[in-house]
This record gives C-alpha cells, sequence and structure tokens, in this order.
C-alpha cells in the first residue's frame, strides 16, 4: 500500500523535507491578497461605469449632464483628491524612515483632504437634489447617483480606516502589521484616485462634451 | 414605491399574517423541523457539546474542518433543494386533464425559484469551496490556506445566506421569480412582497464569502506551494482550484453589483431596470449572465480536478497530457467571459452579435473535448480498479458528454429560439450540473473520505446510491428532452395536453428513484460509521494514490505536515513512494498555527441579523446591525495576537502515534 | 514569541513561483520602495494630465471629436501614471502575479464594458419601444 521496496539508494539524492523549516512568515500573502480584492473591486466600478454607459443617455425627459455639472467644483474635488495621494505617499516614506509622529501627521492630513473631498461631493448632490435632479428621477441620475457615490463610499470607507490605523499606529507602533496594513491602505486610496481618473473622465468631461 | 402592507416602527412590515398559518404544507414542514430541531439542540445540550462544537468547530480557522463543515452545510440544503424538487415533480405528474395539482402557484413559483437558488449558492457552491477548502493546502503540501480567520468568516456568511432562505419558508415568504429574478417581475411593482429581498440578502451576504474564499484560494496556491513545487507540477485538482477561484473573484463582484443595482431600484425608487424613467431590465439579464456564465465554470472545473485525480489514482498512472489539461483549464477560465450572451439568444439582439456568441460557445466546449480524451488516455492500457470513485467517474463521463452535445445544440441561435426556456433547457443543464457536479461530489467525497475521518465509505450502500442516482437521473431527465422538443415550456405548473403525461411520470419515477439513491447515501453515512473499524483505513493512503494529501495520517494533524515536503516532480507523494521515502522520526520543531476565533460567527451573525432587518423594513434594527458589524469588524483588528506555537513534544507525541499504528498493520 | 518578531522585514517579493530557500527567507528589497522623487514625478504628471482635459473642456478650445480623443488618452496615460509611480506597479512584485493579475482584471473589465455596449445597443435598436417622454402629461 505504501512505499514500493525501489530504489533505496536514491534516497540519498531526493531530499524530501528540510531539518530546518522554511515556514511561509505571517502575513506573506496579505499584499498579494489585498491586491486581488482590489481588482474585484475594480470589477464593481467596472459594472457601474458599465450600466453608466449604457443608461447614462436616459434622461426621461429630465435634466441632462450640461444641466447639472459644475466642472470647477469637480476640478476642486479632483485637487483633493490628488494632494491626498501625494500626503499619502508621503506617509509612506515617513514609515519606510520608521518615524511614526511623521507617519501619523501625513496620515491625519491625508484623511483630511479625504473629508474635503467628500464635503464637496455631498454639497454637490445635496444642490442636485434641490434642484430636483433626484437619484429617481431618471435612468441617468440612478447611475450617475450610484456611480459616484459608490466611489465615495469608498473614500469614507478609506477615511475610517485611516483613522483606525493612526490609532493602532499610536498604540502599537509601526511594526510589521502595521507597515503591512499601511501599505494596503496605500493601494486601496491610490487604487480610488484611478477609479476617480475614469469618473471625472467618462462621467464629467465627457458628459459636458456629449 | 415601497409596499402597501402595515408597517410599524418596531417590526417593519414584519406581523403575525407574515407567518404562513394557513398553507397545510409549510405548517406540516414546520413541525417536522421544529420536532427534529428541538431533537438535536436537546441532544446537544444533553450530551453537554456546546463547548466542544464552540471550540473546536464553529471558531476553528482549520481549513480541514472548515471544508468538512462546507460539505455537510452543502448536504443538508441538498437535501432542503431535492424535496422542492420532489413536489415539482409530482405536482407536474398530476396535473392534467382539469386537474389543478396540489400546489398553488403561489407556492409553487417559490417551490422552483428557490430550488434553482439553493442548488446553485446553497449547495453546489459550498460542496465546491468545501473540497478544495479541504484538499488544496494538504495537496500543496502546506499547512493552512493563506488567510485562516478569513476562510472561517467566509464559511459562517455562506451559512447565514443559507439560514435566511431557510427562515423564508416559515417567516414571509421567497421570491416567485426564478433562479435569477429578472426584472421587472423582481421590481418593488410587481414583487412588493419580502420575497425578493430574501432572495438579494442571502446572494449579497452569502457572495461576500465566496468573494473572499475565493481571494484567499488564489493566495494559498500562489504563496503556499511546498519548495520545489513549480505551477506545472501542482496536482491537477489544484490547478483547476486557481482557475476556479479566479473565476470567483473576477465573476462574483459583478453579481453583488447587479443585486445592489436590483436594491436600490426596490428600497430607494431608482430606475435601473424598470419599464419607465429610462430603466431597461434587459441590462439586468446582460449583467446578471456576465456572472452566470463563469459560475457554471466555477461550480464544474473542480470536479474536473476530481475527475483528473481519481482517474490516475484508480487506474495507476500518471494523467495522460497533464500539459493540455492545465491549459485547457486556462483557456475555458478565460473563454467563459465571452459566451453570456448564449443565454439570451431570444431576446432580440439581432443576427450579428448572436452569431459571434454561438461561434464561442461552440469553441469553449474544445476544450472540454480535449479533457475527455485526455482522461480516456489516462485509463486506455491502465489497471483500472472500479472503486466508488472510479465508477462515479465513468458515469460522469457519459453523462456529462450527453449534456455537452445538448449544449452545443442549444449553441445554434437558431435551434435555440425553439429550445431556449423549453424542457430540453431544463435537461441539459441538469444534464451536465448533476453528471458533473454531482457524480463529481460523489466521487470526491468517496475518495477523500478515508483522508478525512480514518475510514472508508461502504462499499454496498454506495454502490445503491450509485446505481439510484444514474438510473434515476436517466429516468428523470431523457424525458424532458423529448418534452422540450414537442415545445413544452420551464417552470409550468398545469398542463393541457394529455398525450404529455406519461413523459412526465416516467420523470416523477426517476426523481424518486434518485430520492432512494440520496436515502443511501445517507444510510451509507451511517452504516460507514458504525462499521468504521472494519473500513479502517491506517496508513494514510488507502487508495496507493499520487498527490501530498495521501502522505499525511488519516485524519491529518492539525499541522498537517510535521516537516514541509520538498517536491521533485509531478505527483509529489507518488514520487515519494517510487524512491523508498521513509517519514523522518525525529527533529521535530515547534510549530507555528493561528488562534481559533468567534469573530466570523459573530460577523455572520450580525449580518444575518442585518439583512433580515433590510427585508423586513425594520429600520432601527438594520442600522443597529450594520453599526455593530462595523465595530466589531474594527475590534476584531485591533487583536494583534492571533497566533500560537503547537509544542516540539507535542508534534512528537501525534508523529510517534502515527508511526506506531504504522508499524502495527506492518 | 509573537508573530510580530518572526516576520521578515518590508513587503517583499516571496516563494511567488518555485523553489523556496529553506534556510530562512531570502528577501530582496522592498519592490514597494517609495521614493520622494518618484511621487513628485508621479504627482506632477497627473496635475498635467488633469488640468490638460479640464481646460479643454471648460474652454471648449477645440472642436468635440478632437477633445474626446485628448481627454480619453489623457486618462489612460494618468491611470498608468498612477499605476506606475504610486501604485509600485513593475512585472516583478509577488513573483509577476500582481501584473498579471492586473492584466487579467483588465481584460474582463474590457469584455464587461465593451461586451455591455455592444449588447444592449443591438438590444435597444431592436427591441425598447420609441417612446417620447416629453409627450408625457
Amino acid at each position: 500500500m505504501t512505499a514500493t521496496a525501489s530504489a533505496a539508494q536514491d534516497t540519498a539524492t531526493r531530499i524530501y523535507h528540510h531539518e530546518t523549516e522554511h515556514t511561509h512568515p505571517e502575513g506573506s500573502s496579505t499584499l498579494l491578497g489585498f491586491w486581488i480584492y482590489l481588482m474585484s473591486d475594480c470589477l464593481i466600478f467596472a459594472v457601474l461605469f458599465a450600466t453608466y454607459g449604457v443608461l447614462g443617455g436616459n434622461y426621461a425627459a429630465g435634466p441632462a449632464p450640461k444641466d447639472l455639472f459644475e466642472l470647477p467644483l469637480v476640478a476642486l474635488n479632483t485637487s483633493m483628491l490628488l494632494l491626498s495621494s501625494i500626503t499619502y505617499g508621503f506617509a509612506v516614506i515617513a514609515m519606510q524612515n520608521r518615524n511614526r509622529k511623521s507617519t501619523q501627521t501625513w496620515l491625519l492630513i491625508t484623511a483630511l483632504f479625504g473629508l474635503a473631498f467628500i464635503s464637496i461631493e455631498l454639497f454637490e448632490f445635496s444642490e442636485l437634489i434641490h434642484e430636483g435632479a433626484t437619484p429617481q428621477r431618471s435612468a441617468f441620475l440612478s447611475s450617475f447617483f450610484t456611480l459616484v457615490g459608490t466611489h465615495g463610499l469608498h473614500v469614507t470607507f478609506g477615511i475610517v480606516w485611516i483613522f483606525t490605523l493612526v490609532t493602532q499606529i499610536a498604540k502599537h507602533g509601526l511594526v510589521e502589521a502595521n507597515r503591512r496594513r499601511l501599505m494596503c491602505l496605500s493601494m486601496f486610496w491610490h487604487f480610488l484616485d484611478v477609479v476617480w481618473i475614469g469618473v471625472f473622465t467618462f462621467v464629467y468631461l465627457m458628459g459636458m462634451l456629449r | 414605491m415601497m409596499n402597501h402592507q402595515q408597517t410599524s416602527f418596531l417590526l417593519g412590515r414584519l406581523g403575525l399574517d407574515s407567518l404562513p398559518l394557513h398553507e397545510p404544507i409549510l405548517v406540516a414542514t414546520f413541525s417536522v423541523v421544529a420536532l427534529g430541531g428541538i431533537a438535536v439542540f436537546g441532544a446537544i445540550t444533553y450530551f453537554r457539546l456546546w463547548g466542544y462544537l464552540w471550540r473546536e468547530w464553529f471558531t476553528t480557522v482549520d481549513h480541514k474542518r472548515i471544508g468538512i463543515m462546507y460539505m455537510i452545510l452543502g448536504i443538508i440544503m441538498l437535501l432542503r433543494g431535492f424535496a422542492d424538487a420532489i413536489m415539482m415533480r409530482l405536482q407536474q405528474a398530476i396535473a392534467f386533464g382539469g386537474s389543478d395539482g396540489y400546489l398553488p402557484a403561489h407556492h409553487y413559483d417559490q417551490v422552483f425559484t428557490a430550488h434553482g437558488v439553493i442548488m446553485i449558492f446553497f449547495v453546489a457552491m459550498p460542496v465546491v469551496t468545501g473540497l478544495m477548502n479541504y484538499v488544496v493546502p494538504l495537496q500543496i503540501g502546506a499547512r493552512d490556506v493563506s488567510f485562516p480567520f478569513l476562510n472561517n468568516f467566509s464559511f459562517w456568511m455562506t451559512t447565514a445566506g443559507a439560514v435566511l432562505v431557510m427562515m423564508s419558508l416559515f417567516i414571509g415568504e421567497f421570491a416567485r421569480t426564478g433562479w435569477l429574478a429578472y426584472p421587472p417581475l423582481s421590481n418593488i411593482a410587481y414583487s412588493p412582497d419580502v420575497g425578493v429581498d430574501y432572495y438579494i440578502w442571502a446572494l449579497q451576504i452569502a457572495g461576500v464569502g465566496t468573494l473572499l474564499s475565493g481571494v484567499n484560494l488564489i493566495c494559498t496556491i500562489i504563496k503556499m506551494r511546498a519548495p520545489g513545487m513549480k505551477m506545472m507540477q501542482m496536482p491537477v485538482f489544484t490547478w483547476t482550484a486557481l482557475c476556479t477561484n479566479v473565476l470567483i473573484v473576477a465573476a462574483f463582484p459583478v453579481l453583488t453589483a447587479v443585486m445592489v443595482l436590483l436594491s436600490l431600484d426596490r428600497y430607494v425608487g431608482t430606475n435601473f431596470f424598470t419599464n419607465d424613467f429610462g430603466g431597461n431590465p434587459m441590462m439586468y439579464v446582460n449583467l446578471i449572465w456576465i456572472w452566470g456564465h463563469p459560475e457554471v465554470y466555477i461550480l464544474i472545473l473542480p470536479m474536473f480536478g476530481v475527475f483528473s485525480e481519481v482517474t490516475s489514482t484508480f487506474c495507476g498512472k500518471r494523467l495522460f497530457g497533464y500539459t493540455s489539461m492545465v491549459y485547457a483549464t486556462i483557456v475555458i477560465t478565460i473563454l467563459s467571459y465571452l459566451v453570456w450572451l448564449h443565454h439570451f439568444f431570444t431576446m432580440g439582439s439581432g443576427a450579428s452579435v448572436n452569431s459571434f456568441f454561438g461561434i464561442t460557445t461552440m469553441i469553449i466546449s474544445i476544450p472540454t473535448g480535449a479533457k475527455m480524451f485526455n482522461w480516456l488516455f489516462t485509463m486506455y492500457k491502465g489497471r483500472i480498479r472500479y472503486d466508488l470513485p472510479m465508477m462515479w467517474t465513468v458515469a460522469f463521463m457519459l453523462t456529462f458528454v450527453i449534456g455537452g452535445m445538448s449544449g452545443v445544440m442549444l449553441a445554434v441561435p437558431p435551434a435555440d429560439f425553439s429550445l431556449h426556456n423549453s424542457l430540453f433547457l431544463i435537461a441539459h443543464f441538469h444534464n451536465v450540473i448533476i453528471g458533473g457536479v454531482l457524480f463529481g461530489l460523489f466521487a470526491a467525497i468517496n475518495f477523500w473520505y478515508p483522508k478525512a475521518f480514518g475510514y472508508k465509505l461502504d462499499p454496498f450502500w454506495g454502490k445503491i446510491s450509485f446505481w439510484c442516482w444514474v438510473i434515476g437521473f436517466y429516468l428523470a431527465f431523457m424525458p424532458l428532452y423529448v418534452l422540450g422538443l414537442m415545445g413544452v415550456t420551464r417552470r409550468m405548473r398545469v398542463f393541457d395536453d394529455p398525450s404529455l403525461q406519461i413523459w412526465f411520470v416516467i420523470a416523477g419515477i426517476g426523481a424518486a428513484v434518485i430520492a432512494v439513491g440520496i436515502g443511501a447515501f445517507l444510510v451509507q453515512l451511517v452504516v460507514s460509521y458504525m462499521k468504521r473499524e472494519q473500513l479502517r483505513d491506517t496508513t494514510g493512503d488507502p487508495w496507493d494514490a499520487r498527490t501530498l494529501e495521501w502522505a499525511t495520517s488519516s485524519p491529518p494533524p492539525d499541522y498537517n505536515f510535521a516537516f514541509t515536503p520538498v517536491v521533485h516532480d509531478l505527483d509529489a507523494w507518488w514520487d515519494m513512494k517510487q524512491h523508498g521515502y521513509k517519514r523522518p522520526l525525529t527533529g521535530y520543531k515547534p510549530i507555528h498555527m493561528p488562534k481559533n476565533t468567534g469573530a466570523g460567527i459573530i460577523l455572520a451573525g450580525l449580518s444575518l441579523v442585518t439583512g433580515f432587518a433590510l427585508i423586513w423594513y425594520i429600520w432601527w434594527l438594520a442600522a443597529l446591525g450594520f453599526i455593530s458589524l462595523l465595530a466589531v469588524a474594527i475590534g476584531h483588528t485591533f487583536n494583534y495576537k492571533r497566533d500560537f506555537h503547537i509544542p516540539a513534544e507535542e508534534v512528537e507525541k501525534t508523529e510517534n502515534e502515527r508511526t506506531r499504528i504504522l508499524a502495527a498493520q506492518g | 514569541m509573537s508573530a510580530e518578531e518572526h516576520v521578515m522585514d518590508a513587503p517583499r517579493d516571496s516563494h511567488g513561483d518555485s523553489h523556496g530557500d529553506p534556510h530562512g527567507d531570502h528577501h530582496d528589497t522592498a519592490p514597494a520602495h517609495a521614493t520622494l522623487g518618484g511621487y513628485m514625478k508621479g504627482f506632477i504628471l497627473s496635475v498635467i494630465l488633469t488640468a490638460i482635459p479640464f481646460y479643454l473642456v471648460m474652454t471648449g478650445t477645440l472642436d468635440n471629436h478632437t477633445t474626446v480623443g485628448i481627454v480619453m488618452a489623457m486618462a489612460v496615460v494618468q491611470i498608468v501614471v498612477h499605476m506606475i509611480y504610486f501604485l509600485h506597479m513593475d512585472a516583478r512584485s509577488e513573483g509577476g502575479w500582481n501584473l498579471l493579475s492586473l492584466i487579467f482584471t483588465i481584460i474582463v473589465v474590457a469584455i464587461t464594458l465593451a461586451g455591455s455596449l455592444w449588447v444592449m445597443y443591438h438590444l435597444n435598436v431592436n427591441m425598447m419601444p420609441q417612446h417620447d417622454m416629453s409627450q408625457l402629461p
């Protein structure tokens, strides 16, 4: 049933285990795992973009992008997000230099830019709703609010995560686990900026060009 | 926008009228379930097993135990899904010549919806996930998956989804839309009741579990392989698991997003899939099938892997054409994204679109054909042992090919215009799912059961189950091909044409034979347990198999391998046996293991409560549930001490015990 | 003996493909090594690639077709800039699996977008009723 009584001399040439074991250290899969999760998140946005692409022209005799979008506001928003990307970068550099205080400071500044982004977006949404351009008004508006809103929800979650991580760095310092988390959040944050490029291009800019 | 039922702040739209007290079938079912539940809970309490269950099973992060729990969930839900099938067969067999049958439309529509939802999401997905969970880490020489806590959480989220579906039996009702819940029927205007909401939240919650499981297994296969195991030396089951999990990660987000859009339409009044204000229900059909087609490959690819392992083991030969098997699997993975429109040829996209997808659909049958040939060539000049796993494999090969051929027929758009949504379609997909997924499940269970539990399954009852399933399947579904070709539509409750009845009666008999087969399987489990000493496997390798999981004891220790194996070739365990491998008997080291945790079951429980509250419009509870979810999830991230070490002495003790057993059976 | 003390330093490209080193983990320097220069380059490029499209659309300097082309092209370039300078995407990280999964995702996204637009266009042409909602009461 088990080992065939064969070439015993062959065993000398084949090692089937090592004395000092090389284990897979904790956290060795985390960055790849988070990246793959981000790829799945990408697909959620792909569906929302596809939906916007298909239904975005259905104004149902209601307001169209040209009636609603204020590009200066969107430009301001975009700059908030872009600035937050660079400040997160500074946080990562501070982490590499093992500078705890600096890391936390840049993280909080990032969160502030993120909050600015969200506030401007909420202001924009409330203006639209005020004007009667509600998500229920047309398929175009349903897909607009859902796509942009989902992105905003992700950013909000990222901000909550920043505060959580700042607390955890305060508690444990820049230990390996926290450095990993910082890199995961870095991927998340920059990924959201990538999605925003898609949003401001295909929703706002193209909307004004239709 | 909302429905017209009474709503209160405290209970939303939940009320006494939500209980189906006026439906005798449900009252009877509830009584049986309640009595059975009380008996089980009572027994657990009486034998003081709650502590054991919590410590050893509910909070486990061990991939083997989680795999077993997935299988148990799948098999229990198989019984529920099959009950729905029997109910449908019975109704369709008798509802002729003016008879209305015994199942009113309101109930019948829920039965066929629940049957599909349960079989796909809560039987097939859990068993496939369970198998991959159990086997893959062992096959690659790892100690666990990449993210053991996430694994536990994924399992409980799937279970929470199943619980929601089961609850819909007794509190409120289920969807009456078919298993994919197409709008506009699934919109709030035409389905204002809780049924579609149960459907949405059950799928969303279970979907989170499935997606995370996908990420987990991809990372495990990429990062945790034993030293020396190159990609092209992985067992075929691991390859199919990798491709399956890639499909999961790439497809399930689409389902999640579509369900979000549908729930926005229902809860908030958006206009994605409505008939007016710019909505387009056809977009739902398009998107849901972009998920739906990869989903069926998610179900079948792992089973192709099972058949590969079984064939090579029971023919005593290396699998024929390993490289082409791997490439065929990869090609299927990619092509499965290019065929989805064949599910709605008749929706009206026109000749150019239909032709494109018809051609891609026919192309995708080619790699599967290649696999069939590889299995046949493996059998050719092999020393075939017809143990149960091999019997199931041969049955699969015959049955699946028939189903595949009917699929190629459906791939031709003009033919599909006659056959779409007819019983021919039903026959086709049951043919491939039962022939492929289910036969694969039983092959896998009979194959790996000794590994998991230390004793083989009783062959006598296994063979009864086998023959009942095979004969029953053909009796139940071949008539449906005939009926479909004669033009009979799916999901019909009552029929006018008496000449059709004989076919439905034959199908009903087939279902009864399958029921015997299921019963025989359950008996097999019980009898095997009772006869476990006679069926005991002390070697760890009862089938003289080829891959690394068979290098461990049966069942394996918690840590799987005392020393991580070093791999030199494909079929690593076979290679070790050929070279006179001897288990190391000294030099054990402490082994680093993750700790158990209750966070998974708690988070899933909170998701269940939140989902239930959203279904019934109990907004305060939904908010509370959601906030608690966030709090517990964030709180869990503050736990930095999630591991421990098994001391070297304990490893030594376990390994010495195995040495003793191996020596004793000489 | 907590987990933190065992683990290696920064994220590294471990044995993603084949043979591991049994005598302790060999790790390269962190592939995702961020530098100030890298971030600043990425930032400035992104600002330019954002400002130009906004300027073109807000002022209407060029004709529609050209503007659309430039705006889309710059979006694609900016995404690549983000990938390289902010996300440190390269063919080496995680043994090439990062890049491979990104390419696969891009393909699936492209199929989803292009496929949906193509299919829905045909469905709409063939199947959607022509009613003019501006005629509704």
